[in-house]
């Protein structure tokens, strides 16, 4: 016997590591929450391109973040009447594009998309080290840089020290000549940084970031400098001195690509609003893995129809759970094994106390006929299929009186499962002729009990949400009924029972 | 309210779960169910291996032979209708005399023939099988009953219950009829259940309702007195009734005939567990001393009883 016992609780311990490890794997594969309704931060930007159209063919580039660090696209669009509009991607390197063949006057082009902060914010590495850029100064500015990098690389050992030095010579109130002449020949910071760093040896590029803040409208783009260092690329903000990306900057553009591009227009204008938004988890989720094993493997990707069917049928498990738990454990006596789930997932589609009043008024009335046909001396199948014939009378007149009353519940009768139904009156009046009504009650009550016990878990929207997204937690459940059926102990109802044994112990 | 489960365990008392893995599920073979919950096949049985059952006179299987019901009841005056699938005493029709064409039932209402074509007619339709099976009707011989329970059963047929686990008879009962169990020897429908012991067949403690009695309630003769005849005879018939259908754990029904002696009335595969009750201790550590014995050492029914006789024998009685 220990020998067998052993597989017995590896199989259910795996059973049990299974579905929580699968659960977890689906949670975080594809970020499906474990509560139902959570909610989570998603930030939508939108690009506003305002031109004047000169009146001929018109074509507008627009940059489009790439893979912006710390974030991820959900989801993008573009509003654009009258335009043809299609995302390149050329060399991962995404572009928007407009397209128009004759248009004139003032125009307004929309992008916008949603981006999910994912607090994954590593260095970017490119395959192989990119080139370092050759600079040209003319005379003087030629003598002052080469002064400048002499200061700054004494002082530093690493890219980003050097990077760090020159932007403290850099700041305004720099008392540093030389500084201040290169700032007068080229008043863009970032420009001048990079052609600075890209002199002193160090691959460094421009990189335009957006800083993000909740109902900000009219933001423009604010230019970084990028280095390559041996970690990858390195962001920093030449101004600040700050390095790093910002948790709020998403990256828009890098690399020396014109962030916008007009063909056919004057006057181009690019500026961003952007709004913090608060979407469910879950659905955030369904748009971003479609793809992803988990959700293939999930219900989502079958029609609403058999999902609705597979909400119902994941929930089977914990109301047979809630079955092998009374009576196994509890010892409560049912009419029929399984009748109290078919008569829970009944009060799932009609709501608890209306099912329960049509359920009861059903199964009264069928008891009173079945009496009557007791006296008719039928043959037991035709006086089964004569109650299920009664039964669906009665539920008919049921609903139809529920119409007549206002009371929708009538109606949603039908969810009763008919022929179950007519069994469970057939068993419930012959054992009110052998045992009595006692027996009646006591076996109607505790279906009852259970069916109600079992829809209120199952009504939870916890155990719903749950049971639909993690399917697999029905292993667990599997893996408890298992343990159930070894259990060889007492029942609750026999402590009750055997209480006349206290006199002989 | 409740009792502790730790006092249950030191009684021994045997719980339905226990019972249901640990010794139905292990010990008895589903295919072998049919034998004693077909009470017809149980009888067929019960006649091959020669152990004592009352005498089938004959059986009826198709409607239409119950036209010529009449021939066949003719040479009977007293008999006994019973469904072969019949639970719980259901559709059991006792007929003690005729009186002319009619017959009268032991509850003395006088019946038609017509009344008991219509029983068989219903019977065979499976009005008392379970699950409403088609059925087939046994007549048999009545039973006389013996005189030594006079005044211990009201209204009813006194019955012994006795647990056979492996062959080895391992707990009995007399079930005595009470006005409040109408007749009926079920425990909890009021009947008085009496703990036998397996050395003597005298009684060790009867209840009714879960509470100790010393006198039937209704013809108030003492309990004390109870003592079972023949008691060897009768749990040598019990534990033949293993080698007979080879169920490791049964509960044998039997009777006391006057002229015949102990009798098999019927066998169930899942016996109750209130002869526990009844004994007022529980069957677990007997079960599990029997489950420890080589059976090829007890290969007769008598040794086995034997051996139960001088093991088990209570220390005190009544």
């Amino acid at each position: 016997m220990k020998m067998q016992r052993i597989p017995f609780y590896a199989m259910v311990l795996l059973l049990i590591v299974a579905g929580l490890v699968t659960a977890w794997l689906r949670h975080t594969t594809t970020e499906v929450p474990f509560l139902p309704g959570e909610q989570k931060p998603v930030w939508l930007v939108e690009a506003r391109i305002d031109f004047m159209a000169t009146g001929g063919q018109t074509t507008v580039r627009l940059d489009l973040p790439d893979d912006a660090p710390g974030f991820r696209l959900i989801r993008e669009q573009a509003a654009s009447p009258g335009y043809g509009f299609a995302v390149l991607d050329d060399n991962q390197n995404r572009r928007a594009e407009w397209t128009r063949r004759q248009v004139a006057g003032p125009q307004t082009l929309y992008y916008n998309a949603q981006y999910l902060p994912t607090g994954q914010n590593s260095a970017t590495t490119d395959a192989e080290a990119p080139k370092v850029a050759e600079v040209f100064w003319d005379e003087p500015e030629a003598t002052a840089a080469r002064e400048l990098l002499r200061g700054a690389l004494s002082r530093s050992t690493t890219p980003a020290s050097t990077a760090r030095e020159l932007i403290k010579l850099l700041s305004p109130n720099s008392p540093d000549q030389n500084a201040q002449l290169l700032l007068v020949a080229e008043p863009q910071r970032s420009q001048l940084l990079v052609k600075l760093l890209n002199q002193a040896g160090v691959a460094a590029r421009t990189a335009l970031g957006l800083y993000l803040e909740d109902a900000r409208r009219r933001q423009s783009l604010t230019s970084m400098v990028e280095l390559y260092t041996e970690e990858g690329w390195l962001l920093i903000n030449a101004t600040t001195g700050e390095q790093g990306v910002p948790e709020n900057l998403l990256l828009w553009s890098r690399g020396e690509n014109a962030q916008l591009d007009v063909i056919g227009g004057q006057n181009s204008r690019l500026s961003f609003s952007m709004i913090k938004q608060t979407v469910p988890a879950m659905a955030l989720s369904q748009v971003q893995f479609q793809d992803n094993i988990f959700s293939m493997l999930g219900v989502y990707s079958l029609p609403i129809e058999e999902q609705s069917m597979f909400k119902l049928l994941f929930l089977l498990p914990l109301g047979a759970l809630v079955v092998v738990f009374m009576r196994v454990i509890v010892g409560l006596r049912t009419a029929g094994t399984f009748m109290p789930i078919l008569i829970s997932l009944a009060f799932l589609q009609t709501s608890l106390v209306p099912g329960l009043i049509s359920f009861i008024l059903i199964v009264g009335f069928g008891l009173l006929l079945r009496n009557y046909l007791s006296y008719l001396n039928l043959l037991l199948v035709a006086r089964i299929a004569t109650l299920i014939v009664l039964v669906i009378f009665l539920i008919s007149i049921l609903s139809l009186l529920g119409y007549q009353m206002g009371l929708n519940a009538g109606i949603t009768v039908t969810f009763f499962p008919m022929i179950i139904i007519a069994w469970t009156i057939e068993r419930m009046s012959i054992l009110w002729e052998e045992e009595g009504a006692h027996e009646v009650l006591i076996q109607g009550g505790g279906s009852l009990l259970v069916a109600v016990i079992a829809y209120l878990l199952m009504s939870l929207t916890v155990v719903n949400h749950l049971s639909f997204n993690f399917p697999e937690l029905n292993l667990i459940i599997l893996a408890l009924i298992l343990m159930m059926g070894q259990y060889t102990g007492y029942k609750l109802s026999e402590l009750r029972r055997f209480r006349s044994m206290e006199q002989f112990d | 309210m409740f009792i502790s489960p730790f006092k249950l365990r030191r009684l021994g008392m045997l719980g339905m779960n226990c019972r249901n893995r640990d010794f139905i599920g292990r010990y008895n073979d589903r295919r072998l169910y049919p034998l004693v919950d077909n009470k017809l096949e149980t009888k067929l049985l019960a006649q091959e291996y020669q152990v004592a059952t009352p005498q089938l006179r004959f059986v009826v299987k198709e409607q239409h032979e119950i036209s010529q019901i009449e021939k066949s009841l003719d040479k009977l005056s007293g008999f006994a209708i019973k469904p072969a699938k019949g639970s719980g005493g259901k559709g059991i029709w006792v007929i003690i005399k005729r009186d002319g064409a009619d017959f009268i039932k032991s509850s003395g209402a006088k019946i038609t023939l017509e009344d008991i074509r219509r029983h068989m007619s219903n019977t065979l339709a499976g009005l008392y099988s379970l699950g409403g099976v088609s059925d087939e009707v046994i007549v048999e011989d009545l039973i006389e009953f013996d005189d030594c329970f006079d005044g211990f059963s009201f209204e009813g047929v006194p019955d012994i219950r006795v647990v056979v686990f492996r062959g080895f008879p391992v707990m009995a009962m007399l079930r005595l009829a009470t006005h409040a169990s109408d007749g009926k020897a079920n425990l909890h429908q009021g009947a008085v259940g009496v703990g036998l012991d397996l050395a003597t067949g005298r009684c060790l403690n009867a209840v009714q309702f879960g509470k100790p009695v010393y006198q039937h309630p209704d013809t108030k003769r003492s309990l004390k007195e109870i003592r079972v005849p023949d008691w060897r005879g009768l749990l040598c018939l019990a534990s033949r009734c293993y080698d007979m259908t080879g169920l490791g754990y049964i509960g044998a029904d039997l009777v006391l005939d006057a002229n015949r002696g102990p009798e098999l009335l019927e066998l169930n595969a899942r016996p109750g567990l209130a002869i526990q009750v009844a004994n007022g201790f529980g069957l677990l550590p007997r079960l599990r001393h029997i489950e420890k014995l080589k059976e090829k050492h007890y290969r007769t029914a008598e040794a086995r009883v034997d051996y139960v006789m001088q093991e088990f024998a209570a220390k005190t009685l009544l």
